[in-house]
């Protein structure tokens, strides 16, 4: 569902812009909103939250599926923790649906999806480890990654049960804007793979924004 | 397989339990009276921060749905073990499991004081309590499997939990590597049931035949037969030989 934001950029309270291959990690406190902004278009934004209180409580893809008994996420959707609690909720979208299933590309699941050769390629988890090795206050490690939202992704479910890369639906300017509900840790890896549609082969930066 | 099972056991409904599979063997599951939801998660059992990952299981085989000819992938791009036989035809990845507060929600509550053993018990608290056991907790838990349950999604990406299995239904899990199996016979969390719905699996372990020239799963893709390099690759640093002859 596209839902255009009534927040304004200059009133921002902070504003970074996330170069392609790059990691975030910040927190956001429950009331703030932010924003992901697709600079350039088809780039796909590779997202965890962790409550900021017990890390242990995390983002759920599989219940935030079942909760809402939809595979995709758009405005209205509620973000829902492994704890059954809502986390956060998409305020507004103006790309329209984000992918839950496809989780973040590996060095090691690249080889097996396109060739043993390309697991020096820079990926997701990557990202995500050296994000969590460099916040050690945060006190995560590899078994806190776990299955992430692409927003600006669309990876369509077919009745018979395929399942496809497809082109983005995203494009310049596109954004996702988010409501936390509680304190959270919020981590992006903005995606570097070259292999597949998913930032059109062209790597891109993205842009955070918070209101308070 | 060959025919020689080496153990069998029956999980009554709404229960768990874990145990573990050695490379080389496979895990029959069966759901004898029809209906059944298996939650199930897995752990490489030297390695327990090598896990089932069913994003990248799903998105290396361009599938949603799982079945024969499939195989379920760790993080570390490794096979954990390949669907060799399945006569149930479909089964979900993506729901998760059912949590205490949705047990309540849909089923009521049943205390053990009310009930025994018959209370109603979550897939998670089980999942929790199993995880447990071996050292692992709330941080461990990721997308499990839910064996015996079809989840069609529209184009809208509508989910519907279609009828359950047929008594006499099996899936049988050929190991790639020794794995800690960590599972549940609670029901799934889009069962809509006005009755508990939890039923039994039966379980049983066989030796596998050693792998041949041409495999269902392996050869079902390009993808499984990287992941498969990576396997080997991945034994080649053991100094001690496992059965099953790969």
């Amino acid at each position: 569902m596209i839902l255009e934001s009534q927040l304004s950029p200059e009133n921002a309270s902070y504003r970074e812009v996330v170069l392609a291959g790059d990691y975030w990690m910040q927190v956001v406190k429950s009331g703030q909103t932010f924003r992901i902004l697709d600079l350039e278009g088809n780039q796909a934004a590779d997202t965890l939250f962790y409550s900021a209180a017990d890390p242990a409580e995390r983002y759920s893809a599989m219940d935030t599926i079942r909760h809402q008994g939809n595979l995709y996420l758009t405005a209205g959707t509620r973000l829902i923790s492994s704890e059954g609690r809502e986390m956060l909720e998409i305020t507004a979208d103006t790309c329209g649906r984000h992918d839950t299933l496809g989780g973040a590309c590996a060095t090691e699941s690249n080889t097996v999806r396109y060739a043993l050769e390309k697991k020096c390629m820079h990926a997701c988890r990557d990202s995500y480890l050296l994000a969590l090795m460099q916040n050690p206050h945060f006190g995560m490690d590899k078994r806190d990654i776990t299955h992430n939202i692409n927003f600006f992704m669309n990876v369509p479910v077919t009745p018979e049960g395929g399942l496809t890369f497809a082109d983005g639906i995203s494009a310049p300017g596109k954004y996702v804007e988010l409501m936390a509900k509680m304190d959270v840790i919020v981590l992006i890896s903005n995606c570097p793979q070259l292999n597949n549609p998913c930032n059109a082969y062209n790597p891109t930066p993205i842009e955070v924004l918070i209101w308070d | 397989m060959n025919n020689e099972m080496l153990y069998e056991d029956v999980i009554p409904g709404g229960c768990h339990w874990s145990f573990r599979v050695g490379r080389g063997q496979v895990l029959r599951l069966v759901d004898e009276h029809g209906g059944t939801n298996v939650g199930m998660l897995m752990y490489n059992a030297e390695q327990l921060l090598e896990r089932i990952n069913i994003p990248d299981t799903l998105k290396c085989q361009h599938t949603f749905r799982l079945g024969a000819g499939h195989c379920i992938y760790t993080d570390m791009g490794r096979v954990l073990c390949s669907i060799t036989e399945d006569t149930a035809g479909w089964h979900d990845g993506v729901c998760g499991t059912c949590d205490s507060q949705l047990v309540e929600s849909r089923w009521g509550r049943k205390t053990y004081q009310q009930a025994g053993n018959a209370m109603h018990r979550s897939g998670r608290d089980g999942f929790l309590i199993e995880l447990a056991k071996h050292g692992l907790g709330r941080r461990d838990i990721v997308a499990n499997l839910n064996l015996f349950s079809k989840v069609v999604a529209d184009a809208e990406g509508n989910l519907t939990l279609a009828e359950g299995c047929s008594a006499g239904s099996h899936i049988d899990l050929r190991f790639e590597m020794d794995t800690l199996v960590v599972m549940h016979t609670c029901p799934h969390p889009l069962n809509l049931c006005a009755e508990w719905p939890a039923r039994p699996v039966r379980y049983q372990i066989y030796q596998a035949m050693p792998l041949s020239d041409t495999d269902i799963c392996r050869d079902s893709c390009d993808e499984n037969q990287r992941g498969f390099l990576n396997n080997m690759h991945y034994h080649h640093g053991h100094c001690h030989h496992h059965g099953g002859g790969r």
